[in-house]
């Protein structure tokens, strides 16, 4: 038990730092320009396929390097040449802009590197063991990956407190709509912020690749995901983000470990009946399989108590 | 570009006037096209085509009663169109083991009784929030369903669906619905019921303040009304008319899947609505036509469509945000002044480097393709009737050509149609201030 | 309106956003029929206090008594239901709709319709004939099939005014009815004001001392947050604060 506890919540910090990682750029993204980059997971998964051609050719660490400055650019680009020409028609039409993209970019991602799972392998430095508890063996790589993420939240965090430009970030997340008032450069700052975002997503999609499934509907099974961790957070709280990527990531791992059901709890269902068969599906369903619904589940029963996300001030 | 996007003719100041009496041709003449369409085009490809347009015309303009009507993004629309089809097929199956006397003709009401009923449970939640966040509590909450709908195996049938005999219930007038000729005509029947009662949703009381909660929803507070409870209200009724939709179309494939209540149906509603345009109450059923012959006719040419459609929708939403009907709707007043011949030369013009720049992306579209997807098949291939190798520098070059030069012509033709519209706009407006 | 309460009461109402306290405790009673004119120097707070009465923000203290009935922290929608009816300083209409629907619009809450959606707006004879009694109050009557975000910024003032008393309210607070409009224009706009107002209360806040002093039957001072004084026009003009606070600097 003890086992499964200490595995679990590993796991868990480790996704929900994952899950922050891209999260982060979101929230920053969306405080600052209104729009909530629906393609935000479509970049995640751009930087795992990135990472796993350019780690075929040259290796998997000059992937985690070059992959996410690729998609960081390509991010730049989209944000300069696409999002601003849309931005004059309002909020629901860039919404519905990166919304497209997400379709383009994995009809181009299906096309180059096919439907099926690509075989991006763990870098052979990294492939062994890290230590091992009571019988389980924890891989070194789930290590790198929770030590890159937290490095990365740490820069993150001196970034926002110690410079001009996370000065920007930081009015924009208390008065957002100060940030038209920042003068000229605010549409460089946008296109940086922007790039950043994608970026670090990317840097999400490479390290989370080789332990996970590079495939390219990977963008689809968790931008959800993602989407849920920002509005039960909070839109446009950046510590409402990091406690909803924490709490998602634990308790889907949590979740998974268990087997439990309602049928384990209050015993097995007796009699028959037309109706029966629809509730044992309900009664025997175990809290594994409902890994998958919780993230949605926490978002409905938040927005019932908390219609404005756990630390959120803004209604849209 | 908004400025013509007014649905329906405003309210006029004084009568009904002649505007009575053209609504009532336009519908007539709607009813006749639906009842003539399977006589004129009797293939079994066309008639099962066009049961799934109409299908579709009314799951688009559902959608458009949030999106165009109540400025609502819903990303999870499907929800009901898939839980309407499922209930109408368990609803099908009962009747048919109980034996119960009811004719094909009124399933579809099962899918909208569910369909409304989902709506009000589900909009209870989401309409709480407006905006970004409402668009992601439907995501969120289409998830929950699809992702559900793996576990409760006996609901939703898991993998295989929900299956069921459409002849298997009582027969009104003799009518069997074997032949697929007369479902098209229950579909035909209930699209037109759909079509007129949401049309007729946009001339009341309601239908307006919908509108006004669309263009300020702070201001409409100011007015009397809770937003709040405008957006339950229309979510709740555009869940209504889609669960009709899915109903239907559970009757038209005697089959439901999960895939009906998925995110890429949610998708497609959303894209076939924007690309007919959203200001108008045409435009969803433009898209919905279109969107559905297209991917019906380019699913067979090319391995590619759905990238293509991708493509659509994004030039759609940066260089024309209101549609088609909005595009159509902005050359209304130059038709009503008699201005439209001036224009028409520039748009021909534009249009001919237009349809070269696509050539050009097709090009490089199908040779990506065909070099990634269909690498076992070797480089040759051909492309409008033309073989040649994919590999070759000089097929990339020509689709280069094609695309650049075409995409500058396009640019240059189309700010000039541009101006000749305005000019001609212009002079239509001045002729009717001379008048 | 049978009453005998005070339109409006406000007591001890404060507002704050974060540690700025904009609102510090405003006191102030609007008998019915009344012509009350808010007058004040920029950021006194003179916006807020009506977003305070008419339910856009929520007061940190203190209440809004309406004919003796607490509104305040109402929603928005409560408070117009009961008969207030607000308009706003910066253009806040309807902008796609025509102006013949931005005004049916505003009066169909009013003539009972709600959310009717078995009923076509466009047979409803009282609808039809309040809007067109409006617009012609307003003089928009020959702009009433253009979209509202089309219009010069004079007739959106214009149809600022015909939304705010579409629905008959008979309390009406006016935000700057008259602000950016040319000599001509105000002097429009001030009769249209008068002939509206006739017979209900009217709170309005103005800058042009001109239509202050030509309408008010009442005038209070707001400055940073407190009413400074409340009296007639004459002995708000005779008062020595006012003069120093305000009216020296902005009356030559």
């Amino acid at each position: 038990m003890l086992e499964i506890g200490l595995i679990s919540t590993l796991n868990g910090v480790l996704f929900g730092m994952l899950l922050f990682l891209m999260a982060s750029g979101l929230t920053v993204i969306f405080s600052m320009m209104g729009v909530l980059n629906f393609a935000h997971a479509s970049f995640y998964m751009l930087g795992a396929f990135f990472g796993f051609e350019i780690s075929r050719h040259v290796g998997f660490w000059p992937g985690l390097v070059i992959a996410p400055v690729l998609v960081g650019g390509i991010g730049m680009l989209v944000e300069r040449y696409g999002l601003r020409t849309v931005h004059k028609h309002g909020h629901v039409a860039e919404l519905l802009f990166t919304f497209g993209l997400t379709f383009i970019i994995e009809e181009l991602v299906q096309m180059v590197w096919g439907k099926l799972a690509v075989d991006y392998r763990v870098p052979q430095l990294l492939d062994f063991p890290a230590f091992t508890i009571f019988s389980t063996e924890y891989p070194a790589f789930k290590l790198f990956e929770l030590f890159i993420s937290i490095a990365i939240f740490l820069a993150l965090l001196l970034v926002i407190k110690r410079t001009r430009v996370g000065l920007v970030v930081q009015a924009s997340l208390s008065h957002p709509e100060m940030v038209g008032m920042l003068g000229h450069n605010v549409d460089r700052v946008f296109m940086l912020v922007f790039g950043v975002g994608a970026g670090l997503a990317a840097v999400a999609g490479v390290i989370a690749g080789p332990a996970l499934v590079t495939q390219s509907n990977m963008a689809q099974s968790l931008g959800p995901i993602l989407f849920v961790v920002v509005v039960v957070g909070g839109l446009g709280s950046l510590s409402g983000a990091f406690v909803a990527s924490l709490l998602i990531g634990l308790l889907q791992t949590f979740a998974v470990a268990s087997d439990a059901s309602l049928a384990d709890v209050f015993g097995e269902l007796t009699g028959n009946g037309p109706l029966i068969a629809y509730v044992s599906d309900i009664w025997n369903v175990t809290v594994a399989q409902l890994s998958a619904v919780m993230p949605y589940l926490l978002l409905v029963l938040i927005l019932i108590f908390r219609p404005r996300g756990l630390m959120g001030t803004r209604e849209t | 570009m908004s400025k013509t996007t007014q649905n329906g003719a405003p309210g006029r100041p004084s009568g009904q006037g002649s505007g009575l009496v053209a609504t009532a041709a336009i519908w007539i003449a709607v009813a006749v096209v639906l009842a003539v369409l399977p006589q004129v085009f009797s293939s079994g490809l066309a008639i099962s085509t066009m049961c799934l347009m109409e299908i579709m015309i009314i799951f688009a303009l559902s959608y458009n009663m949030l999106l165009g009507q109540t400025g609502l993004l819903s990303f999870g629309h499907a929800v009901f169109f898939g839980l309407g089809g499922y209930l109408t097929a368990h609803a099908m199956n009962a009747a048919r083991g109980e034996h119960a006397p009811l004719p094909l003709e009124v399933f579809p009401l099962v899918g909208g009784a569910t369909g409304l009923v989902f709506g009000i449970l589900f909009g209870a939640v989401a309409t709480r929030r407006s905006g970004t966040a409402f668009a992601m509590i439907t995501l969120g909450i289409a998830e929950l369903v699809s992702s559900s709908a793996l576990i409760l195996r006996h609901a939703f049938g898991g993998e295989e669906g929900v299956a069921f005999d459409r002849t298997r219930v009582l027969h009104l007038f003799g009518i069997s619905f074997g032949p697929q000729e007369q479902v098209y005509y229950l579909i035909a029947g209930w699209c037109f019921l759909s079509m007129g009662g949401m049309y007729a949703i946009t001339r009341t009381p309601f239908g307006r303040i919908c509108n006004a909660v669309r263009d300020n929803p702070d201001r409409t507070g100011f007015i009397g009304y809770n937003t709040t409870t405008v957006r339950f209200l229309a979510f709740s009724m555009a869940g209504l008319f889609a669960g009709i939709a899915g109903g239907l179309a559970a009757l038209n494939f005697e089959i439901v899947t999960s895939s009906a209540m998925g995110a890429a149906q949610s998708g497609t509603v959303v894209l076939m609505t924007f690309i007919g345009g959203v200001g108008n109450f045409a435009g969803p059923i433009i898209g919905a036509i279109l969107v559905t012959y297209l991917q019906v006719m380019l699913s067979d040419i090319t391995g590619a469509w759905q990238l293509y459609f991708g493509l659509l929708f994004m030039g759609m939403v940066m260089f024309a945000p209101t549609g088609i009907a909005g595009l159509l709707a902005m050359q209304m007043p130059l038709v009503r002044a008699g201005q439209f011949h001036r224009v028409l030369p520039w748009y021909v013009l534009a249009l001919v480097p237009g349809l070269i720049a696509i050539t050009g992306v097709s090009m490089m579209v199908e040779m990506c393709f065909h070099l990634t997807v269909n690498t076992a098949d070797g480089p040759q291939m051909s492309f409008a009737h033309v073989a040649f190798d994919a590999n070759s520098p000089l097929a990339w070059a020509v689709a280069a050509v094609l695309l650049a030069g075409g995409f500058w012509l396009f640019r240059r033709a189309g700010r000039k149609a541009l101006d000749a519209y305005g000019s001609a706009l212009e002079k239509a407006r001045s002729g009717r201030a001379g008048r | 309106m049978t009453s005998s309460a005070p339109a409006l009461v406000l007591s001890g109402l404060r507002k704050s956003f974060g540690s700025l306290e904009i609102i510090r405790g405003v006191d102030l009673a609007v008998p019915t029929g009344e012509r009350h004119a808010i007058i004040g120097p920029n950021g006194a707070g003179k916006s807020t206090l009506f977003h305070l009465i008419s339910g856009h923000y929520r007061p940190s203290a203190g209440s809004v008594r309406m004919r003796g009935e607490e509104i305040g922290g109402m929603a928005p929608q409560l408070i117009n239901r009961r008969g207030l009816s607000r308009s706003f300083q910066i253009t806040n209409v309807f902008p796609r709709l025509s102006v013949w629907e931005n005004v049916r619009c505003a009066t169909l809450w009013a003539l009972g319709y709600r959310y009717s959606f078995w009923r076509s707006v466009d047979r409803l004879a009282d609808a039809r004939d309040r809007t067109e009694q409006i617009l012609t109050e307003i003089n928009l009557l020959d702009r009433w099939d253009m979209p509202a975000g089309l219009l010069t910024y004079a007739e959106q003032r214009a149809l600022e005014i015909g939304l705010t008393i579409a629905g008959n309210a008979d309390i009406l607070l006016l935000d700057e009815p008259t602000a950016g409009m040319s000599h001509a224009e105000t002097d429009r706009m001030v009769e249209l004001i008068r002939q509206v107002t006739e017979g209900r209360t009217l709170v309005m806040i103005e800058h042009d001392m001109g239509v202050v002093f030509d309408l008010a039957d009442r005038i209070s001072v707001l400055v940073y947050g407190e009413v400074i004084a409340s009296d007639t026009p004459k002995r708000i003009k005779a008062n020595a604060a006012v003069q120093q606070a305000y009216l020296g600097t902005e009356v030559a």
